[in-house]
């Protein structure tokens, strides 16, 4: 496997680790506001305040993970999409500050009040909106080079149809992958009203979810036909994922083991998020950079490889221990223990 | 937007993320330290009042790494928006310390996490202060990876250029680059020193304000004992810096002394105004410093401005920039002196109020060195944002909406200051440590 294959799979795994910690994340806080809203936040704020305390930073660091990373494998993408993405980035920046700050606030700065979990409940539904617009934009036909200046035609990205399909994928996603999640953390805490309300948003969720990702292969195939073209190539990745979609929505209808069903929505993803990722290959901004343009030198390579092993050796015990006091610790969740 | 303004936005821009995120990040650096000598002293002495000091410490320090933590995915972004043409290059060259500092700062947020929700999980504090360490760890080597980077700028190397492609690249020898390590070193030293004042003013400010308990006394023992330390450590480190400089970068170092003329036993202009661009006035000359510094002996050689091209120069007034930074540095060095003196011969001044005015005064006053001294760094590097490679106008982003942005970002501080400042005062004026300490009497 060629170096700059090996980098790209790695980045591609990392966002989409992201894409699921993220989402999870982004769906809490909008479900506890919603909750809010409601009159329902006795009913599930304690879990999702439980879920979200020990993790909220380790989330963003992902983030960060990516965007250094891509920087460091294909720094032809720092000229490119750095000069693009100014505005978009800019604003998720923002968003992302308002919202990770505002949690610290309220949680351990007893910065209580209503309009708080508002506010970081409805932005963390602008954020996966603004970062989404990138996938977009990686399609070509937004970007053009003038002068050798780099232009975003911003007229035509917001008229696009495929750009607001690949918005509401983004929000229906992250509510539906939330949703589950919070269905088996809730059933773990033996929390039986959560349950039954998660269960409720992630059923409610999952036909818009499945709906807007078929919509968006459609939406290629007007879009970027070469595109679409390889997308069809891989139908069988596609059906697989379709298949283990049914498996979770099934499991949750019938109210079985929500755990399995929470991983088997994970594999959907990943095998959804990979096809689509081998499609676009070897394209990072359509047609203007491919993989083997914008890859950095031998020697960088080796060398961040190299560092990805050392920083895994010392992040993979780490995370195991985090999971094994927070998250896959029974009388955490519970909240026998603090 | 022409180039010129995109480029003066860009700089604005970068200044100002660069400016708010530092506060930030310079207690994040130093204080999980403080935390971890407090919980040690607290345990080996068996001596309540530490382990409350790392409590409370640890609960402030939440608030300042969550906007640590944005300002830093800011500042990161920010770098590839607004100059990506350096990022392109740079890219090439050190993606690895940029790469390893995101390690180190996910190694930092599990730890940090994991030391916020145990504090009553396990029965042996010994198990909960172990966790500190990869915390501490993990702050310090995000400051060195970044600043490595920083240092490549200064002194760029481990690569060749070949029509405008970078090539042979080496890492290792472009992380290990000459000014690596005074700045490293000066990076940590005056994060620790400066987080050990700001936490030493919170414990005299207390007292100001009448709380006379042994708690705030232990406490300002110990952070000034460190911050001392540090002061002291950072003041021996800056005068590497300045030999580095003298071999490696003369034209910052005859830029911020002010040396106009090459010359031999050269005299150290401390403060002074310049006027008519080469005229000083108003001030003092010590004979033969420059060159001792510059050196370390009294008759040497020291390079002047006048070996330098006009457009390669930095700006002059950095010079104001570095005394703000040395007087601050010696100032707080030496009210630490009188203090621990006074401490030791059992003085009373040391708790009398003009004293503890000082020890406030000494936080917020590091704060502004560490500030004065990263715009001296950075200016003093100007016009280059790779020094002698890339040129900081060649450099910025050619978007149109740069200006925007700077009024998006300098609204998202305002709100994140005053937000941040507010919510840490309210935390500890409505839970001062009188209560603190009688409701764990109470609770058990």
């Amino acid at each position: 496997m060629s170096y700059e294959l090996i980098g790209i799979s790695v980045l591609w795994m990392f966002l989409f680790g992201y894409i699921i910690i993220a989402s999870i994340d982004f769906g809490a806080g909008f479900f506890n506001a919603y909750s809010v809203l409601t009159n329902k936040q006795h009913i599930i704020s304690n879990i999702i305040q439980r879920y979200l305390s020990p993790v909220w930073e380790v989330t963003n660091v992902f983030l960060v993970f990516f965007f250094v990373g891509i920087v460091g494998f294909f720094p032809s993408t720092a000229y490119f999409y750095g000069t693009i993405l100014l505005v978009p980035a800019s604003i998720s920046v923002v968003l992302l500050a308002i919202r990770g700050s505002y949690y610290a606030f309220s949680t351990y700065g007893k910065l209580k009040s209503n309009f708080w979990t508002y506010l970081y409940g409805f932005s963390g539904l602008f954020i996966p909106a603004s970062l989404s617009i990138v996938l977009t934009i990686s399609e070509g036909g937004f970007v053009y080079i003038e002068d050798s200046r780099i232009i975003l035609d911003y007229l035509t990205l917001f008229t696009s149809p495929l750009t607001w399909s690949i918005v509401i994928l983004s929000l229906t996603s992250v509510l539906y992958i939330s949703a589950v999640f919070l269905t088996w953390y809730a059933s773990v805490a033996k929390d039986e009203p959560a349950t039954e309300l998660m269960r409720k948003y992630a059923l409610s969720w999952s036909l818009p979810a499945i709906l807007t990702a078929t919509g968006i292969i459609v939406e290629l195939r007007m879009h970027n036909p070469e595109h679409f073209a390889r997308l069809v190539d891989l139908w069988w990745m596609f059906l697989i994922s379709f298949v283990l979609f049914l498996i979770t929505t099934r499991l949750i209808w019938l109210r079985r083991s929500y755990g399995l069903a929470f991983h088997v929505l994970v594999f959907q993803f990943l095998i959804a998020f990979f096809a689509y990722g081998i499609s676009h290959y070897p394209y990072l901004l359509y047609p203007h950079l491919t993989i083997t343009e914008g890859f950095t030198s031998e020697a960088m390579a080796i060398a961040l490889i190299i560092a990805f092993v050392a920083g895994f050796c010392l992040l993979i015990p780490s995370v195991l221990l985090i999971l094994r006091l927070f998250l896959l610790n029974k009388d955490y969740i519970q909240g026998k223990i603090k | 937007m022409d180039n010129e303004q995109a480029v003066l936005y860009s700089r604005m821009l970068t200044e100002l993320t660069l400016t708010f995120h530092i506060i930030y990040a310079t207690v994040g650096v130093g204080i999980p330290l403080l935390i971890f000598i407090a919980q040690w002293l607290g345990i080996k002495r068996q001596d309540e009042h530490y382990i409350l000091l790392a409590r409370r410490w640890t609960r402030g320090y939440i608030i300042t790494v969550a906007v640590g933590v944005v300002t830093g995915t800011a500042i990161g972004l920010q770098l590839n928006l607004l100059w990506p043409t350096f990022m392109e290059l740079a890219g090439n060259a050190i993606a690895l310390p940029l790469f390893m500092e995101t390690f180190a700062f996910f190694f930092e947020a599990i730890f940090l996490g994991i030391y916020l929700y145990t504090w009553d999980r396990f029965e042996d504090q010994r198990k909960h202060m172990l966790i500190l360490i990869p915390v501490a760890i993990g702050a310090s080597c995000s400051a060195i990876f970044i600043t490595m980077v920083n240092s490549f700028m200064n002194s760029p190397q481990g690569f060749e250029i070949a029509n405008g492609n970078l090539i042979n690249v080496q890492p290792i020898l472009a992380m290990f680059n000459p000014s690596m390590p005074t700045k490293v070193a000066h990076v940590l030293a005056t994060a620790y020193m400066t987080s050990a004042f700001i936490l030493a003013s919170i414990g005299a400010y207390r007292m100001l304000k009448g709380s006379n308990h042994v708690y705030h006394k232990k406490a300002l023992l110990l952070t000034i004992k460190v911050g001392l330390v540090f002061s002291i450590a950072a003041a021996v480190i800056g005068d590497f810096a300045g030999k580095y400089l003298a071999e490696y970068q003369p034209e910052k170092l005859a830029a911020m002394e002010w040396h106009f003329d090459t010359e031999e036993s050269a005299s150290l202009t401390l403060f002074g105004i310049l006027q008519n661009g080469d005229e000083v006035k108003y001030s003092i000359k010590i004979p033969y410093a420059l060159s001792i510094l510059a050196h370390g002996t009294p008759t040497a050689e020291v390079i002047g401005l006048d070996k330098f091209p006009a457009e390669n120069i930095p700006p002059l007034y950095i010079h104001y920039l570095f005394n703000i930074m040395v007087m601050i540095g010696m100032g707080v060095t030496f009210l630490g002196l009188v203090y621990l003196i006074g401490k030791f011969l059992k003085k009373k001044f040391i708790h009398r109020r003009f004293f503890l005015w000082l020890i406030v005064a000494s936080g917020p006053l590091s704060m502004i060195a560490i500030e004065a001294g990263w715009w001296l760094a950075e200016v003093g590097r100007q016009p280059w944002v790779l020094r002698g490679i890339l040129r900081t106008e060649d450099a910025a982003t050619t978007s149109d909406q740069v200006d925007l942005m700077l009024y998006l970002f300098i609204g998202l501080y305002i709100v994140l200051g005053l937000a941040s400042a507010i919510v840490l005062v309210r935390m500890f004026r409505s839970n001062p440590i009188e209560r603190e300490l009688a409701d764990r009497k109470g609770g058990g």
